[in-house]
């Protein structure tokens, strides 16, 4: 560092703290200390998540089955692309954001301002993708059935695709369970519960002879168990309760609520913390713009709220693996 | 706070850049890399990675430490070590050059490190243990699914 700040260490001997032996200032060492704090909270999230799965482990939804969309790209399934994405948008929003520092070790005022821009950008970019995966996430995809255990039974047909409720139930009038407010806002539009409830569902499943069930189980491949027409209209019979679309705190069409719960709650937490990391480059952005830190000879401001943003994309490479990939 | 020096040498020193800028983007490359493999491995899944490399020992004592010592090799899949090797690895080199944590003191890297490090696989361990333990109890007793 070409810089140095003069405000913050006192310049005392040995004993009136001129000692520096981490050669950090105060800042910057804080910064440090606050993002090993945030990291623990963070593996406190995942661990919890990992806790979950292992009890599930037999039962956890495949996170390639369930994040399959791309945007604009309507009925392709492209597993992994759409987050194999968003993380490029950070590494590389992270990328302008060590460069910005760099250029304030330089003290170019317009460089450090240029990338400051950019990585606000970037940071702005991953903000809204998460916002539409959440979005794809609760609106759902093929539908499922709930049943007495909070099992969840979803639809296949004898190739083996997954096939969704709405194109095979029938219709049955005034069947439909009417929504009120006062049982929340779990769905906001319409006045019906789902879009076609148990019953009908039901009665187009017994009237499909090529349509099976799926059980959340996994065999010893890690594939979903399928069962044979018998075993699935018994199962439907038995077992079914109600019909779920999309995901929510409570239910997941997905599989296991758990999945849904910890999904909201880490990918929200980290959502939460890049969008406070853009608010704060657009406050540094414009302390830049103004010449805050060419008056005060140095930039370190850039560099401290630089390490907060790499710890943003440090703590994404992590949900990515473990949400994502394992 | 002393004048000190951006390392701009990565790989143990095997590969050496010319300035701070051309290091971000070498290091830029190489965690790309990093994801494009992890993505490709995450679509395709070869079946030759989804069974673990060894099965447990049975046997006395020594049979239990072999499957403590080596249990990601024969408890995991070989593919979710990759990935989180590869994980691992790309934290690394965020930490290190992008927060720059190469330029700083001892000290504070260990301070830094280690104290999370050492929680986190404290936690992590104990977790995962316990959820290991409640999934054999649900597994031989009949309770209700989502409590």
């Amino acid at each position: 560092m070409e810089t140095t700040v003069a405000t913050t260490a006192s310049k005392g001997g040995v004993w009136g703290g001129g000692n520096q032996p981490l050669r950090a200032s105060y800042g910057k060492m804080m910064m440090w200390f606050f993002i090993v704090s945030d990291a623990l909270t963070f593996s406190g999230f995942l661990a919890a998540y990992g806790f979950s799965r292992f009890k599930f482990v037999d039962a956890w939804p495949i996170a390639d089955e369930v994040f399959t969309h791309f945007p604009f790209l309507h009925g392709v399934p492209a597993p992994m692309f759409y987050v194999a994405f968003m993380t490029f948008i950070l590494i590389f929003s992270s990328v302008t954001m060590v460069l910005a520092v760099d250029a304030g070790h330089k003290m170019k005022q317009s460089k450090v301002a240029i990338y400051m821009f950019l990585t606000i950008i970037g940071g702005a970019i991953f903000v809204g993708s998460q916002a539409w995966e959440w979005a794809t996430f609760i609106k759902g995809d093929y539908g499922a059935v709930e049943t007495k255990g909070g099992k969840i039974l979803q639809f296949l047909d004898t190739e083996g695709d997954r096939v969704a409720i709405g194109s095979f139930a029938q219709s049955i009038p005034g069947s439909s369970v009417e929504h009120h407010a006062s049982n929340g806002v779990w769905f906001m539009s319409g006045n019906k519960q789902t879009s076609y409830n148990f019953e009908e569902v039901k009665a187009g499943f017994l009237a499909n002879e090529n349509l099976l069930i799926r059980t959340q189980y996994l065999d010893e491949k890690g594939h979903p168990t399928v069962l044979s027409r018998e075993a699935s209209i018994e199962k439907i019979k038995k077992d079914g309760k109600l019909v779920v679309e999309g995901a929510n705190l409570k239910r997941n069409e997905y599989g296991h609520p758990l999945f849904a719960d910890f999904f909201f709650f880490i990918t929200g937490f980290h959502g939460f913390h890049v969008f406070s990391g853009v608010l704060i480059n657009i406050i540094i952005f414009f302390n830049v713009v103004i010449g805050t830190y060419e008056r005060r000879k140095s930039y370190e401001m850039v560099e401290k709220v630089g390490l907060y943003w790499h710890f943003v994309d440090l703590v994404w490479v992590f949900v990515f693996t473990f949400f994502y990939l394992v | 706070m002393g004048h000190h020096e951006h390392s701009l040498a990565i790989f143990r020193g095997r590969l050496k850049f010319k300035s701070i800028e051309q290091k971000i983007w070498g290091v830029f490359t190489f965690l790309s890399i990093i994801t494009i493999v992890e993505v490709i491995f995450g679509i395709i899944k070869p079946e030759s990675l989804m069974v673990p490399f060894m099965s447990a020992f049975e046997g006395g004592f020594m049979a239990t430490m072999a499957n403590i010592f080596l249990s990601p090799f024969i408890f995991m899949k070989p593919l979710n070590l990759i990935f989180i090797v590869l994980t691992i690895v790309k934290a690394y080199y965020i930490t290190w050059d992008f927060m720059h944590m190469r330029d700083e003191t001892k000290a504070l890297r260990r301070m830094v490190v280690w104290t999370a490090i050492f929680l986190i696989c404290y936690l992590v361990l104990i977790l995962l243990v316990e959820g290991d333990y409640i999934f054999e109890v649900y597994k031989s007793n009949y309770i209700k699914f989502d409590f």
